[in-house]
Order: structure tokens, then sequence, then C-alpha cells
């Protein structure tokens, strides 16, 4: 009973960190990710990390040296927010191009302008297609052992991880956490292995220009172009649910908590009415969906766990082949269109037989909190418009005045 | 489940408090506990709240605290600037940091009233930060007592978690101060 | 049947050749006076501005400085910046000589 602490989102991250033995930290802070940067600075400066924590400038900064040190072979580990991810953007793309195994949590934030400070998951999203493996909490716990098993799938797949956790309503919330013991972190997570490794007995230029076309090198080997390389990164990613629903089983098996692969399903059996979302509203969601049972409306929750890779068509089709109706709740738009998820999952049911009418869910933005009544209250309201015959709704904006 | 919300001023300790109270309800066997402070930016002196929510199951809902059941005023002087009573569910409790007995307290309405004098149970003891009196630990005596929900022994033990020794054991004693000192009056009707 | 490249990002090895022969790339081609070259001329080494600014690394500095026409693509950077004037770019068009 006692194994628990009861920490904050922000310091269930470091400690995660400090289990995972990060050789190397770059992070520049930015609310609400300020006190995970402090307390990996602290666990450096008192000795309980042995790593190289590299002050820099700003975020761009930040990602250059997690990349330079993950190509030399150190696990690195950095951490930020809102604009400071916008920032870090192109370095983003570096990256996953150079398939470098970076794990760097996102605590999601609104992003300008105007500013906000507060929760929306804005941020991430906009990181969308940049060849990072993005994964959403549900709750502390659920941090801590996500950034545990990223280092394992990174390290794995050769690719980064975002694990992307909701800014002030996890990081800034105390709730009991699990630590595993580091000799059994050090178990399941066994040391980096570089895909290459700067040697000069071995001299390699990295990451120079590729042209158009393939062409053959020195010693006649034909060497990618640019686009086979990038088709190796898509195919890695493509191919990386495999990877990651097996380092979650075998995560389940040595730690005793399954927190789903790719996605998570709360009372779907017999789900009419299913509820989707990412991070705490997911799990806020469970709440509205037990509620609604109450009132005798079957409701189920799948949470998405990986947003990138989405998660594959048979898994996503079998989540939802009883709903008659799928209201989503997002925590970011895509301006001129709609929620982003709605869209992948839209993609996701074509030519699959499903036909459930999907209603889109704006909500949360710039800390706007959204509440499991509330989420109650927009699903009564969605399936009485559907039961009228209202099958194709227009994103609803969730407790916002639009008049 | 149970949502409690701590009224206080920036410096007075309410978030602290109310991490202490999560610990204790976690020593006490509630499986989920939860405590946030207000999100963003605080400043000294400004009226803050924090909350904690206590429960036999892992929590699941992190919206912030609309209403309470239980509310703890950290200063006498807030009733009049907050309006505590419209956070509190009917039949819930407030506890308030006063000299006042609870009839004296001019909370009126449907609401168990709690009073406890942990300012000056904090100057009587000597229990000073930086000159002020120290009154968000001696509240959680008043919780105990109030409500039941947590013992003393978990509260004393959350202490020694996040304290040197000898710093838990002087703030156990304004506890046990104020959990002696704290007066009740059952709701009306 | 070519060997394919095994590497998941950009990499590849300096070495000569890296980037294809591109000796047929050139128009002029630079000759060597060595009765002026500073290093020739006085039997040790010195001087080699033409082997550090070569842009191809092609120019080898030894005594005689030699330069690799396999791979030189006739830039001229070389005769413009030898002090003595030792380089002349000379036209490959064949019915010049």
């Amino acid at each position: 009973m006692t194994d628990a602490r009861i920490i904050t989102g922000n310091q269930a991250a470091a400690l995660a960190a400090r289990l995972c033995d990060v050789q190397v930290i770059a992070a520049y802070p930015i609310t609400p990710q300020s006190q995970l940067a402090e307390m990996l600075s602290l666990y450096v400066e008192s000795g309980q990390l042995r790593a190289e924590y590299v002050r820099v400038e700003g975020e761009h900064s930040a990602m250059t040296v997690c990349i330079g040190a993950s190509t030399v072979g150190a696990r690195v580990f950095t951490a930020t927010s809102s604009n400071g991810l916008l920032y870090m953007h192109e370095q983003l793309h570096w990256a996953a191009g150079s398939r470098l195994p970076i794990v760097m949590c996102c605590v999601n934030r609104g992003v300008g302008a105007p500013w906000s400070i507060f929760n929306d998951q804005q941020d991430s999203l906009a990181q969308r297609d940049t060849g990072w493996i993005q994964m959403y909490c549900r709750d502390n716990q659920e941090i801590l052992d996500t950034i545990i098993q990223a280092y394992r799938i990174a390290e794995t797949v050769y690719a980064p991880v975002m694990v992307c956790y909701d800014g002030f309503v996890l990081s800034h919330t105390m709730m009991p956490v699990v630590s595993p013991t580091p000799a059994a972190v050090r178990k399941f997570l066994p040391p980096y292995k570089p895909h290459t490794i700067l040697d000069s007995n071995n001299p390699m230029t990295i990451n120079s220009v590729l042209l158009p076309n393939r062409r053959p090198d020195a010693e006649g080997v034909l060497c990618d172009g640019y686009m086979e390389m990038r088709y190796k990164l898509q195919n890695a990613l493509n191919r990386s649910p495999e990877t990651i629903r097996e380092v979650n089983r075998q995560y389940a098996e040595a730690f005793g908590r399954d927190h789903g692969g790719m996605l998570w399903t709360h009372r779907t059996e017999d789900a009419e009415v299913i509820l989707t979302s990412m991070g705490s509203l997911a799990a806020e969601a469970t709440v509205a969906a037990d509620a609604l049972r109450e009132e005798g409306i079957k409701a189920g929750v799948v949470g998405i766990r990986v947003f990138r890779p989405f998660p594959e068509k048979k898994e996503v089709v079998a989540a939802y082949r009883n709903a008659k109706a799928i209201i989503l709740f997002e925590k970011s738009v895509s301006y001129g269109y709609e929620g982003g998820l709605c869209s992948d999952l839209k993609a996701a049911f074509y030519g699959s037989g499903i036909n459930a009418a999907i209603h889109d869910h704006v909500a949360g933005l710039g800390g706007r909190d959204v509440k499991a009544r509330e989420l109650v209250e927009a699903v009564k309201s969605s399936l009485a418009r559907i039961a009228e015959g209202e099958r194709e709704l227009n994103t609803t904006w969730l407790n916002c005045h639009t008049e | 489940m149970k949502e409690i919300i701590w009224f206080g001023r920036g410096g007075q300790g309410a978030v602290v408090a109310a991490q202490i109270l999560a610990e204790s309800a976690y020593l006490e066997g509630f499986k989920g506990v939860t405590s946030a402070p207000t999100f963003g930016p605080e400043r000294r002196g400004a009226p803050v709240t924090a909350s904690t929510r206590i429960s036999e199951d892992p929590i699941r809902m992190f919206s912030q605290v609309e209403m309470a059941d239980i509310a703890i005023v950290l200063d006498d002087t807030l009733l009049g600037v907050v309006d505590v009573k419209g956070r509190v569910r009917k039949g819930g409790t407030i506890i308030v940091n006063t000299s006042c007995k609870p009839e004296d307290a001019a909370i009126n309405g449907d609401f168990d009233v709690a009073t406890v004098d942990a300012t000056g149970i904090a100057l009587k003891l000597r229990l000073l930060k930086e000159g002020a009196p120290v009154i968000n630990t001696p509240l959680l005596g008043a919780f105990a007592k109030a409500t039941g929900i947590v013992s003393l022994e978990n509260i004393e033990k959350a202490l020694r978690s996040k304290l040197p020794a000898a710093v838990a054991s002087q703030n156990f004693e304004t506890v046990r101060a104020a959990y002696e000192g704290t007066m009740t009056k059952k709701a009306q009707g | 049947m070519k060997k394919k490249d095994e590497n998941i990002s950009a990499m590849c090895k300096p070495t000569v050749g890296e980037a294809g022969r591109t000796g047929d790339w050139r128009d002029l081609r630079p000759v060597i006076d060595h009765s002026k070259c500073t290093p020739f001329v006085k039997k040790k080494a010195a001087c080699y501005l033409c082997w550090l600014y070569c842009p191809e690394a092609v120019v080898k500095a030894g005594i005689p400085v030699e330069i690799d026409l396999e791979y030189c693509k006739g830039c001229g950077i070389c005769a413009e910046e030898c002090p003595s004037r030792a380089i002349s770019m000379v036209r490959e068009d064949k019915c010049n000589d």
C-alpha cells in the first residue's frame, strides 16, 4: 500500500527519466514543464542521476544537443511545452530523419497567439507529421510507465517518441504513483545500442545531402535517394504498432500495469455510443460513460493512446464495431477543417462497414475546464440530434460562446 | 468520493496542506487521492484555492472541483471576500480558522461548521515561518476532528515523510492541539 | 546486383570518388610548371596553398605537388591562389593544342 508516492505528473516524469538512466539531458524550462526540468537538474546536481545536464538558450538548441548526444550513443531526454515545442519543430524533423531514439515529454499547453499558459493539445498535434511517435497519458502513473516503455520502443524502432501529458491537469496534480525499482527497470530496458556511432577510425559523413535519385557510392553500394530514406522512416513507423503492443505486454508482465498498447477501451463490449479522446480528458470520459450507463445509455470509451503511428485499421474497426454513435472530444483543431483525431478515425472507418454517426467536439482549449458532467450533457445532446436524423453534425465547440 | 476545497491566501500553504491531506488519506487506505492547486500564476496574499479528492477507488476525474463536500478556510477574513458557501454542497462541512465559536462564525445555512483557532495555536506553540504563524498544518487536525476521514496517526506519518524529524514533531504538536481545540456545530434541520 | 544501402539514416564514407568520377566535368586542366612551384624549387614542404584551397581535395601536398586529374573538376582555384603563378589552366579541347 505504501509503495506509491503522491506526486505530480512532472515529478513522475522526472522519476521515470532517472529510472531509465538517461545520460544527457538538455531542457529549457517553460510553464507547465518547468518543475520537470528543475527536478532533473536537482537529480544531476545531487548525484542521484549520473547524467550531463546541458544548459541551452532555447528549445531549438535543446533538441540539437539531444540529436548530437543521441548520435554518439547517449540515452537522452528532454521536455518542453507549447511555443517551446513549436520553436523546436525544425529539429524534430532532424531527430526523426536521423532515426534517433530520443524521448521527449510534451507537457501539453495551448499555443500563442493569444498567450495561454494553460492546457490543450494543439502543441503536440501540430507536430503530427514530424515522424515522431506520439503517446498520450491518462494519469501520472501512466506518465511514469509510458516513459520507460518509450525508451524500449524508441530504441527498438529507431524513432523518437513524444510522451504527451496534459499541462496542469496532470503536470501539477498529485496522485499516487507506484515506482518500479531501478534494478527492475534496468532489466526491462537494456542499454541503448546506436545504429551508428561517431568513430575516428571509421569516419562517416552523417546526414549529407541526398539527391532526388539513388546513386552508387565509391564502394559500389547503391545508396538511397531522399525518397528511399524517407520511405524507411514511414515503414518503421507503420510497423511500430507491433513493437508498441509487445513492449506494453512485456511491461504489464513485468510490472503488473497494462495501459493498452495502441488504444484502450472502457466498457465497450456492448456499447452503442462510444466516447473518444486522448490524455486526461479520455480518463474523464470514462467517468462520463459510467454516469451515462446509470441513466440507461450503453456508453463506453475508446482512448487513443498512440496517435502516431495511428492505430491500425483492424484494431480501430474492432474497437468501434458495435457503436451506433461515436462522440469525440479533442483538445485541438485543424483550423479550417475539424479535429485531427476525428479525420483520422473517419479515414480508418472507410470501407470497413462502420457507418456510425460521428460527432466531433473541440473542448478545453486554453485550459477551459472540461468536467465529466459536461461530457454527459454533450453526449446526450448529440444523441438527441442523431435520433432526429441529423447524422452529419458540424464540429461543436464545447462550452464556448459562439454566437 | 469526497471533494475538498481549501480557501487560503497565496503563501498560507493551502497547496501544501492539500497535498499532506492527500498523503494522509492514502495512508488511511483510500486508493484514490488527488491534490491540485488552482491552475495558473498565484500571488502572495491573493485569495487562492487548492483541492483534494479522496475516494475508495483510483480517481479518473481530473477536472477542477466545482462543489465541495468539505471546505477549509485558512483565514476567516476570506469569508467576506470569497463565496465559500456557494462552493459547498448542502449538508457539507465548512472548517474555519477563527477564534470564534461555530455559532458566532457567521456561516448560516445547511452546513456543519467547525472552528479552530489555528493562528492562536501556531503562535502559542511557536510554529512560525518567516515570522508568520503556520496555520495550514494545524488545520489538518481540525479536518481530522470535524470529518473523521483521516486519523491523527496518518497525518503524523504524512508529515514525517515530508519534513525533517524535529520540524515534523513541532508541526504535529499543532495538529494535535488543533484536533483537541476544534469546536463543531451540526447543520440545522 | 549492386549492394543495398543498409543505413537507416543518410550516411556516407568520406572517400576518394564518393561523389563519382568528376574529372570528366572539366574543360580546363591545371598544369604545374614545377620550375616555379615553391616546394619543388626549395625541395621542402612549403606553401601548399593549392592543396589548402582546392575544394575537391584532389591536390597532393608532396614534392612535387600532384593533382589527381581523375577527380579534378578544373575550377582553377589553385591557379588563382598560387603565389608564384606556377599553375596555368589549359583548355581540354583536343583541337586547341
